[in-house]
């Protein structure tokens, strides 16, 4: 018995120290000579890496609204506290002006800071673990290209235990790839591209794919939606009904190139600003290879209900300067605002009067019983940069109680959507929150 | 209307406004008279007008030009925003030069502090309510006196005794022969008769256009585009340029990269100031676009950190704490307050406010080597041409100041702050530069109406009838910013308890004071000055009063208007004409509010209703007023509805509020104005009055919050005293997780009728 | 080169193609009874009517026109409906500080044009979108009813 206690110490021990020595031995560095090696240099490596850096978009994070760009300070408030996005500017001090290609590909792979700490996966390194270390390479190249913004970014306040960096070495054991995403040889070079840019690059799963219990992607459930920071990100998957499988292959491109598309509304919110930092500024052919790709993501059927059906009978009856008689009658306090301060630039025809990019008609967000996204964009406004210049929706939080919010969103969802909806100013004081 | 000067359109000429004698150069009769109000201020009594070389003789303020051509123009120092103004003045005139009002033009006067000095104001100024009231005698006389020249010289020309001559409608008649002579080919012999020093006026009861309802005389080029707004002027080779100053308030500029500014097409200038950045463009897209490309660096200053509940904090504990500034203090205040059967107090707090009105600051400014023309829509001309004096370092008659129509003053056009800033830009580039505000630079760089604390108490007899009233205001002080020397610390602003003072009740014993604390940032006048925040606490509080005695509200005034026969007029008939004490249904509530300003007595009556989830709906508003002789009752009724709506806009909606230094809200998504389909009915009704006719411009936005605040303490039993009124406060338990209704508004007051009878309970229906 | 045509006036403009139509007519053509007001189309005071049918100039791209006829202002009268809308606006001493009213008198005309009686809702729908400061609005409400029986 003894010595069978012996053994069981022994081997506790031993895993222990196994455990020991995973979690706390010094993380190494990659080999990027062959990579450094294979660039082009100069200002067609910055080019390079400028249009990766978008394709990445990973100025969304690393900027806050009015803030220099990459200079961080970004927060993200998550469950368990809050993390704030580091300055990525070639600042030494404060930013990344002293790292070496070794340890800037290593971060985006592995997620490992500079003096080898665990970086937490708010930062998507389970996406762009997939990334080319040459595609990482020249983004360093136009990271550092850009001033050096001295700033310092905030820092994070999370609970135990996930204050422990160390931690997240479990959690990359089982949910970061190894090495670039390999060609599928079946599928064409288009669909190849376009699996490089989704996956790798735009980290669109980050949002739109469910998280298991680790906070990981589910992968059974890849583009099946999701909610995070009081936002919907909806089913992307190929799924007629919940997903985007009825979406034309002319309105994804117009969706993710131009910011809008005809009968879909245009997109606010985090994917807003995708659009507006990152997708409007790839390549037709880039764009053209996301949506061969998206396309074919295998459909996932979701609960959500922001379903686009049948156009309502109430939007029919409308002109763009008048709802029907009947919607004018029951339209209450939600008609009376959207009267004051909606009416001039969305119109009651779901066209949008002014510019396109207003147009209501068909939107997942005045299309979803819950408002999250409606509610949302109330509150907070949306921005475009567009052919023809910026448009912009003010944020109607400071003036506009929970209760005008509210029936503004019961209205919109009923007269746009034909849904009827039950937001309440609890609904309204609660996505305040977040 | 025309403007005195070059036309805009045809470009400035170097020799315009620069001489006073030269505008007033040209044949006929020209009189000229100051037009200081009897009454208003008797230390500065009227001078008898004077004609022929009147820049020689004396300083009138205004003019009356009867040209050989018989065209009639009136050229008038206070400024047309919108109030009426202008025709006011010019019926006063016609009425007694016995011409219609179709018959005269009216045009500004040019800047000149020392000629156009309005009395009651001090200083070239529209504001205040003060036109009307300051101009009742003067316009009269001068009318008159015209008039009297005119039928001398006919009298002289027939050889007749003036006494059998009469005029009307322009024309002077020999009544005897029936021989009649226009006033135009009367006006060169008019110009040398003598000025005569015995002038009567018309009985009341003889006014042919005072009292009626004419046609205004600026209005006809407000619906087809023609008029010309400051914003509207376009000079020659003009450039247009926009302007951000530094958010922090009181911040500087540091540093501006202007690279990506200089690539935007159009843009011309980038120009620093000490504490803001300019662009200008060839048109407001090209600046407005430069603007926001540059990456400017800013100095935040002292007040990086300040947030409003810093300032009401400082102003909390100032009124607590610091010895406050006696404004009037009758009777044993300590006694009765000691003897009362009952006391009642409350605190009282308003939000710093902006103006916000329709046109944007702007402004037109060409400095040339050695002078400096600027076209502009201003309250205050002097004050525009003393900015710009300071600012270019020119005599103040090398600054040509073209004043113009204004889209909305309220007070923040009595201020020229900004004209000076487009000086400062102006002075830097070659060209003429037309400065335009966004209207997130307008709502953020105001100088706001002061935020107040106020604490008020009174003590109640056995009657519940007040027997003591002790009103402690704290605020800063306008005048303090207003004036440039500022206003010694010890001494009484009039502004701060304007409407505090002498409120229209029967109170003899009655303490008022006031603890000045200057807030950090920059104040000024807004419509109603002192009596909008005043009279809301009193009124409010009056309303409370009654309560605690457990009084009909208009009951409760009327016992305390007993020695007061305007108030309790105006109270009587509003009472009358609302249906006061009718019943209304449930959720739906009438409040009161009566105050005397600016020389006018109202008395206002409010229904509303107030849903379950706390929101307002404005049904019918009953004004009666007693503004002595009311010269145009329409505009006088014009003004009330317009007063009205604008202070029931800033009740429901309005506070500027700060963070981190900076103004938090920036256009009218989140500075909110009430819109058409939110305003309520309104009925005015005229008290027969034949004193002095009162300001009228800003009485009905004294009266809006108080009535507000008491109709719904009459729909829901809750008494906000902090304005905007929050109307969480007002929402009944488990509104939060209802969905709010898609009913109509109207409909709630018939639920909560069907709910009272026990018929439903008390949930909101469900969205349709 | 950009082709208008404004109050039936061919025009080429030389502008950028995002420049809002507001500027295009207050700042290069000339035309400025078409007023600023908010730059984020919640006032109104910049409403001009694109083949009658009302838009707010502050935030419309000038490329984006394109073939429609742009009306303001100082046109509208030029038409049945503006030019009652004009009368009723004097008849009933509609204006104060008048800076609105361009705006006002543009989506009234269009009102009337598409709905030649319009109820108090109907009222509300069209009109709520232009603030007026001075509080115009219950005569701007009796006024349109007054012109749709001229």
């Amino acid at each position: 018995m003894k010595r069978l206690g012996l053994i069981i110490l022994a081997a506790a021990v031993v895993i222990a120290a196994a455990v020991a020595v995973f979690l706390f031995k010094p993380a190494s560095l990659p080999d990027v000579s062959v990579a450094q090696a294979a660039l082009p240099t100069g200002q067609a490596l910055i080019d390079r890496g400028e249009y990766l850096a978008r394709a990445a978009d990973c100025v969304a994070c690393h900027t806050t609204s009015g803030g220099k760009p990459y200079a961080g300070g970004l927060a993200f408030k998550l469950p368990f506290g809050t993390l704030y996005a580091p300055n990525i500017t070639s600042d030494k001090e404060t930013g990344i002006g002293d790292w070496s290609d070794a340890e800037f590909v290593r971060a985006l792979h592995q997620g490992i800071d500079r003096q080898g700490h665990n970086l937490y996966p708010a930062f998507p390194y389970a996406a762009y673990a997939r990334m080319t270390t040459e595609d990482a390479l020249a983004i360093k190249a136009y990271l550092f290209s850009l001033p050096a913004v001295h700033a310092d970014a905030p820092k994070n306040d999370l609970i135990f235990p996930f204050n422990q960096r160390y931690i997240m070495r479990f959690w990359n054991l089982l949910f970061v790839p190894g090495g670039a995403l390999q060609p599928t040889a079946s599928e064409s070079a288009e669909w190849n591209r376009g699996a490089y840019l989704v996956e790798a690059m735009a980290h669109c799963g980050e949002c739109h794919t469910p998280r298991n219990v680790f906070y990981a992607l589910d992968s059974g459930k890849t583009f099946a939606g999701a909610e995070l920071q009081g936002w919907k990100a909806y089913n992307i998957s190929s799924d007629k009904r919940t997903g985007i499988g009825n979406w034309t292959d002319e309105q994804l491109f117009d969706y993710l190139s131009k910011g809008h598309a005809e009968g879909r509304g245009s997109p606010t919110g985090s994917m807003g600003e995708a659009v507006d930092y990152s997708l409007r500024h790839l390549t037709p052919e880039d764009i053209k290879a996301i949506v061969a790709y998206v396309k074919t993501v295998p459909p996932q059927v979701s609960s959500d209900q922001a379903i686009v059906e049948a156009e309502p009978a109430t939007l029919k009856a409308s002109i763009a300067y008048a709802p029907s008689g009947d919607a004018a009658a029951q339209g209450g306090l939600g008609l009376k605002l959207f009267q004051g301060a909606c009416a001039s630039c969305h119109g009651w025809n779901g066209e949008g009067l002014q510019t396109p990019y207003a147009a209501l008609r068909g939107s997942r967000t005045v299309n979803d019983p819950d408002g999250t996204n409606l509610i949302q964009v109330i509150l907070k406004g949306a921005h475009m940069t567009t052919a023809t210049g910026a448009q912009a929706m003010p944020a109607f939080a400071n003036a506009y109680s929970n209760v005008e919010i509210a029936a503004l969103g019961n209205y919109v969802l009923a007269h746009f959507g034909g849904r009827q909806s039950a937001i309440t100013p609890a609904d309204v004081a609660k996505a305040r929150t977040q | 209307m025309s403007k005195p000067f070059s036309s805009p359109k045809t470009g400035p000429s170097p020799q315009t406004g620069a001489s006073r004698r030269a505008f007033l150069q040209g044949g006929g009769l020209l009189l000229g008279f100051a037009l200081l109000g009897a009454g208003v201020k008797p230390t500065l009594a009227a001078t008898d007008p004077v004609a022929g070389d009147v820049t020689a003789a004396f300083s009138p303020d205004a003019f009356i030009r009867i040209g050989t051509d018989g065209k009639i123009t009136l050229i008038l120092p206070n400024i047309e925003m919108g109030q009426g103004t202008h025709t006011g003045e010019a019926t006063l005139i016609a009425e007694e030069l016995e011409v219609g009002l179709d018959q005269v033009s009216v045009v500004d006067a040019p800047p000149n502090d020392k000629l156009y000095a309005t009395a009651a104001l001090g200083g070239q100024a529209t504001g205040g309510s003060t036109s009307m009231r300051a101009t009742w005698e003067s316009l009269r006389k001068a009318g008159a006196t015209a008039r009297m020249m005119l039928v001398a010289a006919a009298a002289a020309q027939w050889s007749v005794p003036a006494s059998e001559c009469g005029a009307k409608l322009g024309v002077v008649t020999h009544q005897p022969t029936g021989r009649q002579l226009a006033y135009g080919a009367l006006a060169d012999a008019a110009g040398k008769q003598a000025v005569p020093t015995d002038v009567k006026l018309k009985d009341p009861s003889d006014f042919e256009l005072i009292g009626k309802s004419l046609r205004r005389v600026d209005t006809a080029g407000k619906v087809n585009g023609a008029v010309i707004y400051g914003i509207d002027v376009r000079v020659p080779d003009m450039k247009v340029a926009t302007v951000s100053a530094c958010p922090v308030l009181g911040g500087t500029l540091q540093d501006v990269d202007e690279k990506a500014a200089r690539a935007i097409p159009g843009v011309r200038d980038i120009v620093r100031l000490p504490n803001a950045v300019a662009v200008i463009g060839d048109h407001f897209w090209a600046a407005k676009k430069g603007l926001e490309a540059l990456d400017i660096t800013w100095n935040d200053g002292a007040n990086a950190k300040l947030g409003s509940a810093d300032i009401m904090a400082a102003l909390k504990t100032a009124s607590e704490h610091k010895t406050p500034i006696m404004a009037r203090k009758e009777g044993d205040v300590e006694g009765r307050l000691k003897a009362a059967s009952k006391t009642v107090e409350a605190i009282y707090q308003l939000p710093f406010l902006a103006h916000a009105p329709m046109e944007p600051i702007n402004c037109v400014v060409h400095v040339r080597a050695d002078e400096c023309e600027i076209w502009v829509g201003t309250q205050v001309p002097t004050q525009a041409q003393a900015g710009a004096a300071q600012v270019t370092g020119f005599p103040l008659d090398k600054i040509i100041v073209h004043n113009h129509l204004i889209g909305g003053g309220f007070g923040r056009r009595l201020v020229a702050e900004s004209v000076a800033q487009a000086v400062a830009i102006a002075k830097q580039v070659s060209y003429p530069v037309k400065v335009i505000w966004t209207r997130e630079e307008d709502i953020q760089h105001d100088l706001y109406r002061p935020a107040y604390y106020d604490r008020i108490s009174a003590g109640l007899g056995p009657d519940g009838l007040p027997t003591v009233w002790i009103d402690h205001v704290a605020g800063g002080s306008v005048l303090g910013n207003y004036i440039p020397g500022g206003w010694p610390d010890d001494k009484l602003d009039d502004d701060a308890v304007e409407g505090a003072v002498k409120p229209p009740y029967d109170l003899p014993v009655i303490q008022v004071d006031w603890v000045r604390q200057d807030p950090p940032v920059p104040i000024t006048w807004w419509r109603g000055v002192g009596s909008t925040h005043n009279v809301f606490v009193v009124e409010s509080f009056m309303d409370e009063l009654a309560d605690a005695a457990g009084k009909d509200p208009v009951e409760y005034r009327r016992a305390l208007t007993k020695n007061q026969p305007r108030a309790a007029g105006v109270l009587e008939l509003v009472a009358e004409k609302s249906g006061w004490g009718t019943p209304l249904p449930a959720g739906s509530g009438r409040g009161i509010a009566l105050h005397d300003a600016f020389g006018s007595y109202m008395a206002a009556v409010l229904e509303i209703s107030v849903s379950s989830a706390g929101e307002i709906t404005l049904h019918r508003a009953v004004v009666a007023v007693d503004c002595g002789i009311a010269i145009n009752p329409n505009t006088v009724e014009a003004q009330i509805e317009g007063g009205l709506i604008f202070g029931l806009s800033a009740a429901l909606y309005s506070g500027i509020t700060f963070t981190n230094g900076r103004v938090d809200q920036s256009n009218f998504h989140d500075y909110r104005i009430l819109r058409n389909n939110e305003a309520p009915k309104i009925e005015v009704y005229h008290v027969k009055s034949l004193e002095s006719p009162g300001g009228i411009g800003e009485t009905a936005t004294v009266s809006a919050a108080p009535v507000l605040a008491n109709a719904i303490f009459a729909a829901t039993g809750k008494r906000l005293r902090s304005l905007p009124f929050d109307r969480n406060q007002l929402k009944s338990d488990g509104a939060d997780k209802t969905s709010v209704s898609m009913m109509p508004p109207l409909s709630v007051p018939v639920l909560a009728a069907l709910a009272t009878s026990g018929e439903t309970g008390e949930s909101e229906p469900e969205a349709a | 080169m950009i082709a208008l045509n404004v109050n039936g006036e061919d025009r080429s403009v030389d502008v950028p193609e995002d420049m809002p139509l507001l500027w295009v007519l207050r700042d290069v053509i000339g035309l400025t009874g078409t007023k600023f007001g908010c730059g984020i189309a919640q006032c109104g005071a910049c409403t001009v009517q694109l083949d009658g049918q009302p838009v707010r100039s502050c935030v419309l791209p000038v490329a984006s026109v394109g073939t429609r006829r742009v009306t303001t202002v100082e046109a509208i009268g030029a038409t049945a409906g503006g030019k009652k809308v004009q009368q009723a606006w004097l008849d009933l001493e509609v204006i104060q500080c008048g800076y609105c009213q361009s705006g006002q008198i543009m989506s009234a005309s269009a009102l009337l044009e598409r709905n030649p009686d319009p109820s108090d809702s109907d009222i509300d729908a069209a009109m709520s979108g232009n603030i007026c400061r001075c509080g115009t609005y219950t005569r701007i409400r009796a006024a349109i009813k007054q012109a749709a029986k001229a």
